[in-house]
């Protein structure tokens, strides 16, 4: 198959899909590649690099359509390029089955594949092809980056001969994917890093980047973020308050705040109020991740940078990750060449669309002239979602006092029962006429050491079971004796049979304590 | 028994033999207690070697001298991966002297009775009120072993007890021989001494259960035939139908019900001495065949509790059929390599290894003790959790850690740690199955229904080291496997240990 890269046509897009370094990978699939002439450019990537690479240079965007079978790509294809998709072709490319549905129909009507890359789902298989997850990362990396450059402060605290200079205070509002690169960028830094998330399991993770996880005094049962794959859900009203409550009183300290917040399908919440913006001092920064969204600050203007009244500067870019095009271009186009790896599986350069595969069936959109959004739910949940426990029920006194007695109740039933039934039996022995009164002696001796047996046995610890089965072992040779008594007799028989029993005996006793000391001397404390 | 002094040691032994037991409690007074065994062990054999066993004082010697290098040649040398073949084997040893000493009381009345008869008396015979026996001359009498002037003075009801005695003596410990070598044979498999093999899987002659209770009858019958007069081929053919049904019952139970079994012939062997001190009048027999029986007993109640089986169903063998259709196991094993178990490993905080029959057969504790050393180094909490009837003999696993030197306060009981797995990052899962079965709890129809299972799928991550694919020695499908959290860590664990071990840091 020939697997072609266009240059990007959407304004102030710098990321190219296919890199040198790509296209030699995607070649050992067995693959052709074809590239659009200057698509790399923006990104770094010259055209003799990808010549150099084995991968043939096309001079306009129609031919590489044309040549190309399989066409990945960065944006979601402009209204031309929609034109240019052909019958049979597979195109790769972020492209929203809900924003753009009418391009997703308009592509299964001409016949194209289109594998959105949006859709790759959150599964551990499929974070190697999970595009969003690599800009994420990026995009929270330049957040702190582009925070510092309109900061007129150091991010780490130094005492210098010049005087003290204190460490900047950042908080980052949704421990996402860029949320986290945004701690591990901002606490690398120096900065001192606070982090906040509906999700409360994530605070784990949120330590052990090194910032402080902010927690609400907030009593409510959480949705457990791995019922809804990994991502967060609407929270209460209530909440909302809580968690408000809670930034209103962090945002005088604050000095750069970063805002990831972000529901799938959904405008972003607003987490950093005017009020809040207005309160910070002059000369912070916010920036918001989620200005294409709508932003989670109201007074974020999506793609540009701003300065409030009181000094505070509002960044609402959206193209994080194509202002570092080189890394996000080397990181997309590593995601691509993971999923065309999946698609070849044979790697033949054969592609084979396999709608049963988890991943290839949810990130397919279009396919065999058919919208295939969106996809049943995938055989694996993302993320084993931890089944909640009902807490055992607390029993007033009332009822455990009745519980008790009852159970102590069913105690002396048993245990009467149980002494009722031995006691009757042993008296029954002594009622049997003619029993003998030495029998009896030896009877009550019997019976005593049995109970003496119960009480005593109970008591030993389960790990020493081993121990005690061999101590046993060991005591009950005690049939030595009787082979002791008998050996002395004048028949031979008896003698031998006795000699032998002694020998067996011994073997046992020695055998049975020796052991048991090796064991027992093995058990240390620590 | 006339010596007043004897009786005085038995007392003493007696004593010592409860504390002995009740010392087992913890393992710092257990270390005490063995010796309060020891010594009364000493004072029982000497206070009989003065006593009415001073017949052959000197010979009796020299054999307990043989038996004890026999016996610490096997003490030492044995591994403590083959404790339960240790056990098992010396229960056969039990069995077998008892059976010798019953035959031996049986020879011993056949004996006196011939002495009787050569003085134109009759054995047994009472006096004017009608209870106490005539007895010999005395001249006769004195010229008696200590058993002989025993058995010489009892009445005719008396030695019909003395018989019934010996041959619940006899017969107990004839099962308990036949039972406790093949119960060897099967713990050993392969690497027993025995001359012959033995399938290690449950196996039943045709006729199954028939045949035991055709034999338990026919011992019944030649009981009475004995008593009747019939003289002792009677009382060989009993001993070979205990042999039988010692042999058929063991063969007929699965290898994985062996904690059951050996706790069972443990108590056999109790009660076959208990049997015997009846018949010998010695008291000290019966305390000590009391407290051994009944401690066994209790065993193997805790056994079948653990496997919420009823001891009958254990012994008959076998697992009872399911009940109804068992639920189907969705999703997929997934296995995992090294690598991935190291980083998990050294990203938690918490870890519980639950140890099974698969690291003794691997002989993997050694590693599985340094992963632990390595682990805590790290400042992280490792704990063992031990299921009642993992392994094949009950408290195996706690010896076989504590030989590696795992400190025995971090090897948990299930009571203890059970609650703990939610809070826990990782549960390792080492060669055990059905211990760790979430059917047992999840369904219904499973055969191991109801029994208490180690809960460890409720730790984050669960790790399993087994050998391959498919279902254990009971074939029960086990849907821990098949979890989302839980990852398959196919080979042997011994080597998978080892491969381990150099990855964490």
């Amino acid at each position: 198959m020939k697997i072609g890269t266009p240059k990007e046509t959407f304004a102030g897009e710098r990321r190219v899909a296919m890199t040198p370094d790509s296209a030699t990978a995607l070649q050992k699939l067995g693959h052709d590649c074809v590239i659009e002439t200057g698509a790399g450019t923006e990104a770094g990537f010259a055209d003799a690099d990808y010549a150099a690479a084995g991968v043939e240079v096309v001079k306009t965007a129609a031919a590489l359509w044309k040549a190309a079978d399989v066409v990945a790509k960065v944006r979601v294809p402009d209204d031309a390029e929609m034109k240019r998709l052909r019958d049979g072709q597979t195109l790769i490319s972020f492209f929203s089955p809900v924003a753009d549905e009418a391009k997703m129909e308009a592509a299964a009507k001409k016949g194209a594949t289109v594998i959105a890359m949006e859709m790759i789902p959150r599964i551990s298989r499929a974070q190697k092809m999970d595009a969003l997850s690599s800009m994420a990362n990026i995009a929270g990396y330049r957040a702190v980056i582009e925070a510092g450059n309109n900061f007129g402060r150091f991010f780490t605290g130094q005492i210098t001969a010049a005087g003290k200079v204190p460490p900047a205070k950042v908080l980052v509002v949704g421990a996402g994917v860029a949320g986290l690169a945004a701690i591990g960028t901002s606490t690398s830094l120096g900065a001192i890093t606070y982090a906040f998330d509906v999700r409360p399991e994530v605070a784990e993770q949120v330590e052990s980047m090194g910032a402080e996880f902010v927690y609400l005094d907030f009593e409510e049962e959480q949705t457990d973020g791995a019922a809804t794959g990994g991502y967060a859900s609407v929270s209460s009203p209530e909440f909302r308050e809580a968690q408000l409550a809670k930034f209103r009183e962090l945002a005088p300290e604050v000095d750069i705040v970063i805002t990831t917040a972000l529901i799938p399908n959904r405008e972003a919440p607003e987490l950093w109020t005017e009020d809040m913006v207005a309160a910070m001092k002059p000369g912070s920064v916010v920036v918001d991740l989620a200005a294409e969204k709508g932003g989670n600050c109201k007074l974020t203007v999506m793609d540009e940078k701003i300065v409030t009244e009181n000094g505070v500067t509002i960044i609402g870019y959206t193209d994080f990750p194509s202002r570092m095009a080189t890394q996000a271009s080397s990181l997309y186009a590593t995601n691509i060449r993971h999923l065309m790896t999946d698609l070849t599986p044979e790697k033949d350069g054969a592609i084979n669309h396999d709608m049963e595969d988890d991943v290839i069936r949810g990130a397919t959109i279009t396919h065999e002239k058919a919208v295939t959004f969106p996809p049943p739910p995938p055989k694996v949940a993302a993320i084993a979602a931890a089944p909640k426990k009902e807490a055992p029920k607390e029993l007033t006194p009332e009822e455990k006092r009745a519980k008790e007695t009852a159970e102590f109740k069913a105690q002396t039933r048993n245990q009467v029962t149980l002494l009722g039934i031995g006691g009757a039996l042993v008296l029954g022995i002594g009622l049997i006429p003619g029993m003998p009164a030495s029998f009896m002696q030896h009877f009550i001796v019997f019976v005593l050491s049995v109970f003496i047996g119960f009480q005593v046995i109970w008591n030993v610890a389960h790990s020493l079971h081993t121990p005690l089965m061999a101590v046993t072992n060991a005591i009950s040779s005690i049939i030595i004796l009787g082979a002791l008594i008998q050996v002395g007799s004048s028949s031979l028989l008896i003698t031998l049979l006795g000699a032998l029993g002694i020998f067996m005996a011994s073997v046992n006793i020695f055998g049975g304590f020796l052991v048991t000391r090796r064991m027992l001397a093995m058990f240390q404390k620590s | 028994m006339e010596n007043a002094f004897t009786i005085a040691a038995y007392v003493v032994a007696g004593i010592l033999f409860i504390l002995s037991l009740g010392g087992l409690s913890g393992q710092e007074s257990a270390k005490r207690a063995v010796w309060y065994g020891i010594v009364g062990m000493g004072i029982a054999v000497l206070a009989t070697l003065v006593g009415p066993g001073s017949g052959l004082w000197f010979a009796s010697l020299v054999l307990i001298a043989g038996g004890a290098a026999v016996g610490y040649q096997l003490a030492t040398k044995v591994e403590m991966t083959q404790m339960p073949e240790l056990v098992a084997i010396m229960h056969s040893l039990v069995g077998l002297a008892a059976v010798f000493v019953g035959f031996n009381a049986d020879l011993m009345i056949n004996y006196i009775g011939d002495i009787y008869a050569a003085e134109g008396l009759v054995m047994g015979a009472v006096g004017d009120d009608g209870v106490k026996a005539i007895g010999l001359p005395k001249e006769i009498y004195d010229g008696l072993s200590a058993f002989g002037q025993l058995i010489a003075k009892k009445s005719s009801v008396e030695i019909g007890i003395l018989r019934v005695e010996l041959v619940l003596g006899i017969w107990i410990g004839a099962v308990t021989f036949t039972g406790s070598v093949i119960a060897y044979a099967k713990l050993a498999g392969g690497s027993s001494k025995l001359p012959f093999e033995i399938d290690t899987g449950a196996k039943k002659l045709p006729g199954g259960h028939f045949l035991n209770a055709g034999a338990a009858a026919l011992s019944v019958i030649l009981l009475i035939m004995y008593l009747g007069g019939s003289g002792s081929w009677a009382l060989v053919l009993l001993t070979l139908a205990g042999l039988f049904i010692g042999y058929h019952l063991i063969m007929g139970i699965g290898g994985a019900d062996m904690p059951v079994v050996v706790s069972m012939l443990n108590s056999y062997s109790g009660w076959a001495a208990a049997a015997i001190g009846f018949s010998l009048g010695n008291d000290l027999l019966i305390v000590v065949g009391a407290l051994v029986g009944s401690s066994g007993a209790i065993l193997s109640y805790i056994m079948c509790k653990a496997m919420n089986r009823s001891f009958v169903s254990v012994i008959l063998g076998g697992f009872g059929g399911p009940a109804g259709e068992q639920m189907a196991v969705e999703g997929e094993q997934v296995a995992i390599e090294a690598d991935g178990v190291a980083q998990a490993l050294n990203e938690a905080d918490s870890v519980i290894i639950i140890p099974g029959y698969g690291m003794a057969v691997a002989q993997a504790q050694q590693g599985v003790a340094e992963l632990t050393r390595k682990l805590r180094a790290a400042g992280k909490e490792v704990r063992f959790a031990i299921h009642p009837v993992a392994g094949r003999l009950p408290g195996h696993m706690n010896v076989l850690l504590a030989e590696a030197k795992v400190p025995y306060d971090i090897v948990m009981e299930m009571d203890e740690i059970n609650d703990d797995f939610p809070d826990t990052d990782v549960a390792i899962v080492i060669g055990s199955n059905d211990i760790v079965n979430p059917a047992a709890q999840d369904d219904p129809n499973s055969p191991i229904a109801g029994m208490p299972v180690l809960e460890c799928w409720k730790a984050k991550q669960v790790f399993v080291s087994k050998r391959g694919q498919g279902t254990g020695y009971s074939g029960i499908e086990n849907p821990l496997f098949f979890k989302d959290n839980t990852r398959m860590f196919y080979g042997d664990a011994k080597a998978s240990i080892d491969k381990l071990l150099p990855m964490i840091d």
